[in-house]
């Protein structure tokens, strides 16, 4: 049988996508569903599973697509995962199951995302989302959860089913960590996360907004005062810096502040909404990872004329996923890469007018296995921008840390878990990007995962 | 009385365009310390914007913010009424002021900055060091927190832009008399508009007095998490929301903070216009 090409995701035109915030991918209809899924060879020994960091039975829920047996998929699916309508939409699933599907060496992988997606989206059409309230008893155990990402969000909702109080305490004024702050409209609308929060509500969890543990409350006052366990999932959210000189100069943002004004605080929307952004004609954002494609392709939405990702390597090394990359090149990003910049330019009133850059080539590869980027002596420039946006990463959140010197830390100042996610202190559980440095949702997830299941199994014992 | 969280209990118009208000918020009165400070949203479509605490009462569960209406945020604010509540407080923020037995120390206000530095003048005193205390605004009917000054400095002095109220002139005129007749000093803090602080850090450098200032950018989640608040202090970008409010006044560019502070300004223009037209207000001085 001759094997048929991926069905691919049907997405926005482009030049609708400039005129909104719109979710760009627009997900598989039932029968392209079927289809796609239908191309699944069933392999024996599952190799799709094993590129899954939280293991879902990849085969068996496609296989119940291909039966229309969407409620069974669904079911399957969130066996593992909390959150497949958020994961289905960002996972980077080429480097993960789809990069170990058989099929991928043919070329065509099966689109694994776009089925989670698409069964996680027809569970919220189809209202299952809301009937699934399923909870044990309370057990008259109470549970903190610091930090409302996809981290705190799967610990939360684990044990409150078994029966746990749960409060969940965010320092922001909004739950849902990076997901609600980060990720833009286009690419994770917000109603989904807000469902899946509503759903921690549904399940009896408190989330107290406004509350910057570390400051408000301490995490020794948490365990003294009313808790049995403490979780610890604030994120990577302290932004890098190049250390180049003017880099604190007007009109450069961290892509954490840019993404802020624009996400969390509707600054798109001004003057409707009070939180201003300014976004120049000519626009460099450095950085090639998914934070950089959110930053560029939000600046393009906001009217910049020209937007450019500058990048220190070629786009293979590029961290991001590669449908972003896809889409930031459609609609018009352009990419200066194999360029690092080493100074940002002010006019007298400290206002930027340009970066001056160095052009790179690559050397043998690092730590990371990917190509080092070696400077090309002589070879600098001047770039001219009026906006720069730095998205070369960020430091884990460093509040509870500090204020809490009896939790051990790594020297990037991670919180050192075991495998289940138990810190150096007892009754003090992390996981998501505060113990692995930044990574990804699904991860944040898996390692959440694993500590609800130590929290239980240690408070049982008590 | 049942008070609703971030519920505005007491409001007093303490000069043209500045108000106090306590607020409800026994979260935050429990912990906050001198120095610190809170981000408040007034409102939905509201700004994040950072206020000093100038007062609390733990048992009570309340807090004191004082605040001059400049912008859209804290024209909003100053409309709000005792009963009315705020949407968001989180807090207490920043790194408390470090309060020692210094020995002598000037504590500088300037502005709405007076309600900054009043408790962080009375825990000083607190701890037995003779506070001579400088408060200073553009004129008479602007000088706010004299008598509660009054109260926690061992010395008060007042100087006004025009001379309608002691001495004429700045804080920073103040401050260089004093030194230059010999007055010893063994720290000084400053809170106040960002010039105010930059000329009291060049008046004390030369006598190499320890001097503190409380630093007031653009701040969006005050928790470390945007940089939009960064400042170059001793060569080094430096987080004001996490790692200060308080830095060493002789490292801190501020030149650089200006600047950041003015990047907005256009911005800040047409959503103020824009509100005060909402509310039938043409100019921003009615009131
Ligand atoms: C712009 C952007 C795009 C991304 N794109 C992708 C993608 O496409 N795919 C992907 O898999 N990953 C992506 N990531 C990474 C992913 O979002 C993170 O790995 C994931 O969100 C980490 O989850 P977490 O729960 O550990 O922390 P976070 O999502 O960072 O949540 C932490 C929460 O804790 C709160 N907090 C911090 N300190 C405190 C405190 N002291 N007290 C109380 N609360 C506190 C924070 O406000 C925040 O809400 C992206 C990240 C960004 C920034």
């Amino acid at each position: 049988m001759p094997i048929r090409r991926r069905v691919e995701m049907p997405k926005l035109p482009v030049e609708e996508r400039m005129r909104s915030f719109k979710e760009v991918a627009l997900g598989l209809t039932e029968e392209q569903a079927v289809q796609e899924a239908e191309r699944c060879l069933q392999c024996p020994h599952h190799p799709c599973t094993s590129g899954c960091p939280v293991g879902i039975d990849i085969p068996k829920f496609i296989k119940m697509i291909a039966e229309r047996n969407f409620r069974e998929a669904y079911r399957i699916i969130k066996e593992k995962n909390a959150i497949p309508a958020i994961t289905g939409r960002v996972c980077p699933q080429e480097v993960q199951c789809e990069m170990k599907c058989t099929l991928a060496r043919m070329g065509e992988p099966i689109a694994i995302g776009a089925l989670e997606r698409f069964v996680a989206d027809w569970a919220i059409r189809e209202g299952i989302v809301e009937e699934e309230i399923v909870k044990e008893d309370s057990n008259g155990m109470n549970v903190a959860v610091v930090g409302s990402g996809p981290a705190g969000i799967t610990v939360a909702a684990d044990l409150a089913k078994l029966g746990y109080d749960v409060t969940v305490f965010e320092a922001l004024h909004k739950p849902g960590g990076v997901l609600v702050y980060g990720i833009p409209e286009f690419r994770l609308p917000k109603r989904i996360v807000e469902l899946e929060i509503n759903y921690l509500k549904r399940l009896g969890v408190e989330i107290k907004t406004n509350i910057i543990i570390g400051r408000t409350y301490t995490i020794e006052e948490l365990l003294k005062e009313k808790f049995d366990a403490v979780f610890i999932g604030t994120g990577a959210g302290m932004p890098k810096f190049l250390n180049i000189p003017g880099e604190n100069l007007v009109n450069i943002y961290t892509a954490n502040e840019f993404l802020t004004r624009i996400n969390l605080m509707k600054a798109y929307l001004f003057p409707e909404y009070d939180t201003p952004i300014k976004v120049g004609r000519r626009v460099g954002v450095i950085g090639g990872g998914n934070v950089a494609m959110d930053a560029a392709r939000t600046a393009l939405r906001l009217g910049a004329e020209e937007v450019y990702i500058i990048y220190r390597r070629t786009e293979r090394e590029m961290p991001a996923r590669r449908d972003e990359v896809i889409n930031a090149k459609e609609e018009g990003v352009k990419f200066q890469l194999l360029t690092q910049p080493v100074k940002f330019i002010g006019d007298e009133n400290e206002i930027l007018r340009g970066i001056q850059c160095i052009k790179m080539k690559l050397g043998e590869p690092d730590a990371t296995g990917r190509r080092r980027p070696i400077p090309i002596p002589g070879s600098e420039f001047n770039f001219e921008v009026d906006t720069a946006i730095v998205a070369i990463g960020c430091h884990v959140n460093p509040l509870i840390q500090r204020t809490t010197p009896q939790l051990k830390t790594n020297k990037w100042g991670c919180i050192i878990v075991d495998d289940w996610g138990r810190t150096s202190m007892k009754r003090v559980y992390a996981g998501g990007d505060v113990a692995l440095g930044e990574a990804t949702v699904i991860q944040a997830m898996g390692t959440g995962r694993k500590a609800s299941t130590a929290i239980h199994q240690d408070l049982k014992k008590k | 009385m049942m008070c609703r969280k971030f519920e505005i209990l007491e409001k007093r118009t303490l000069a043209p365009k500045i108000k106090e208000i306590v607020l409800y918020a026994p979260e935050i009165a429990r912990k906050v310390r001198a120095g610190q400070f809170i981000i408040v949203r007034v409102e939905e479509k509201g700004e994040r914007i950072p206020l000093t605490v100038a007062d609390w009462n733990r048992n009570k569960g309340t807090l004191t913010i004082v605040f001059q209406e400049i912008g859209v945020s804290t024209y909003k604010l100053g409309k709000l009424d005792i009963g009315d509540r705020l949407t968001d407080i989180a807090g207490p923020l920043g790194n408390p002021s470090k309060i020692e037995n210094y020995g002598r120390v000037i504590c500088i206000g300037g502005g709405v900055g007076i309600a900054a530095i009043y408790p962080i003048a009375r825990e000083l005193k607190k701890m037995n060091n003779y506070v001579i205390s400088i408060i200073g605004a553009r004129s008479r009917e602007l000088l706010i927190y004299e008598d509660e000054m009054r109260k926690v400095s061992d010395e008060l002095k007042i100087t006004t832009d025009d001379g309608s109220k002691g001495r004429k002139g700045f804080v920073s005129d103040e401050l260089r008399d004093m030194l230059a007749k010999g007055v010893k000093v063994d720290r000084v803090i400053a809170v106040g508009p960002a010039i105010m602080m930059k000329v009291c850090a060049d008046v004390t450098r030369p006598y190499g007095i320890k001097t503190i200032a409380s630093l007031n950018p653009i701040m969006v989640c005050g928790m470390g998490m945007c940089a939009a608040c960064r400042v170059e202090v001793g060569g080094k970008t430096r987080f004001v929301c996490f790692e200060g409010p308080e830095f060493d006044a002789h490292e801190v560019n501020f030149t650089e903070l200006m600047k950041r502070l003015n990047a907005y300004r256009e911005e800040e223009k047409i959503a103020l216009e824009k509100y005060l037209k909402k509310i039938g207000e043409v100019k921003p001085n009615a009131n």
